[in-house]
């Protein structure tokens, strides 16, 4: 028996933190697509594309959240694997979280408003 | 978590396979899930200011409006160098995982510059605004939106102190992993200020100008 027939493979299996770099390809399409959905909404808005300014909002929104998932995926490398799914619980947390503060604001702000009076000078004088 | 381990594959008679399951870097990948973790706390601090933007946001006060005082061309192109930082600072990293020290570093540099001419810009605008008595103090919508954007360009202008700070010590010390994780760390948090620019370009300026 030859030494080379008792040739010993040593392989090594890193965790996934080589997966958190990036390729070229990975950066230029975010950025790409980035680009159209920067200039999209500019476009709408600065061109008046739209005489209904309801449809342009609600576009120029989704175009921002679709924006956001691409930054998220392209340029921050968000997956469900990286660091065992920690990084995207987190995230999904604060989602929530951030959904709660912006709609719950929103929400009891607009009734607030909708309730108060407008006030004359005679009743601030009579205010405790 | 837990312990190298060290298995045999059976391959052939002679043979011998190893694999050996290591938590390479384990420290690494605890720093880079404390900075999301504080990203995500960060997140949490715009999207109250957001929140705040959202309710004040048409309390003019009598005073001008967005559509008077907003110059979207200006946005467009405060956009586009944040844009361009962003595309900029990824090729740092694929350079930095190439380890060559000067493209990382002239890498870093354009994206700082880029940083540099967005902050300025925006400086430009709220020193315009002020000078038109659009000031933070007129009224509750422009109070709003300084708070939101002025905490966004200051967390833009410590990501350029921290790039240059890095650029210093790659010089001094050349890719160590420190000074790789180091980069990592500012990577997220220099995409995760474009992710806000997002919000606040949509949300801030070309809602606000809508009729």
């Amino acid at each position: 028996m030859s030494a080379a027939d008792n040739s010993v493979h040593v392989q090594v299996l890193h965790d996934h933190n080589e997966a958190g770099h990036g390729s070229l390809k990975g950066y230029v399409t975010g950025f790409v697509c980035s680009v159209i959905l920067t200039a999209v909404p500019f476009w709408l808005v600065m061109a008046h594309v739209f005489e209904n300014t309801q449809v342009t909002a609600f576009l120029i929104m989704g175009l921002a959240v679709i924006q956001i998932v691409v930054h998220m995926v392209y340029f921050l490398h968000m997956n469900t694997q990286s660091e065992g799914g920690w990084t995207m619980l987190a995230l999904i947390f604060t989602l929530v979280l951030v959904a709660i503060a912006i709609m719950g604001s929103l929400w009891i702000m607009y009734h607030l408003n909708a309730n108060m009076q407008v006030m004359s000078v005679h009743d601030m004088g009579s205010m405790p | 978590m837990s312990h190298p381990t060290t298995g045999v594959v059976a391959g052939s008679d002679q043979d011998l396979q190893f694999y050996v399951a290591e938590e390479h870097g384990h420290a690494e990948g605890g720093t880079m899930l404390g900075f999301w973790i504080y990203l995500m706390s960060d997140c949490l601090i715009f999207a109250v200011l957001f929140a705040c933007y959202g309710v004040y946001g048409r309390s003019y006060a009598a005073g001008p409006t967005p559509a008077n005082l907003f110059d979207l061309g200006t946005v467009a192109l405060n956009t586009s160098m944040l844009l361009l930082s962003s595309i900029t600072y990824g090729f740092a990293m694929l350079s930095m995982e190439k380890n060559r020290i000067g493209a990382t570093q002239l890498w870093l540099l354009v994206t700082g510059l880029f940083g540099v001419a967005f902050v300025g810009l925006e400086l430009n605008e709220f020193v315009h605004l002020i000078h038109e008595g659009a000031g933070p103090q007129r009224s509750a919508f422009l109070s709003a939106f300084f708070t939101l954007v002025g905490t966004h360009g200051l967390h833009v202008s410590v990501g350029i102190i921290w790039l240059m700070t890095l650029m210093v010590q790659v010089a001094q010390r050349g890719l160590v992993p420190e000074n790789k994780r180091r980069l990592m760390c500012l990577s997220m948090f220099w995409h995760f200020l474009d992710v806000v620019w997002i919000g606040v370009f949509s949300f801030v300026y070309l809602l606000s100008v809508l009729p």
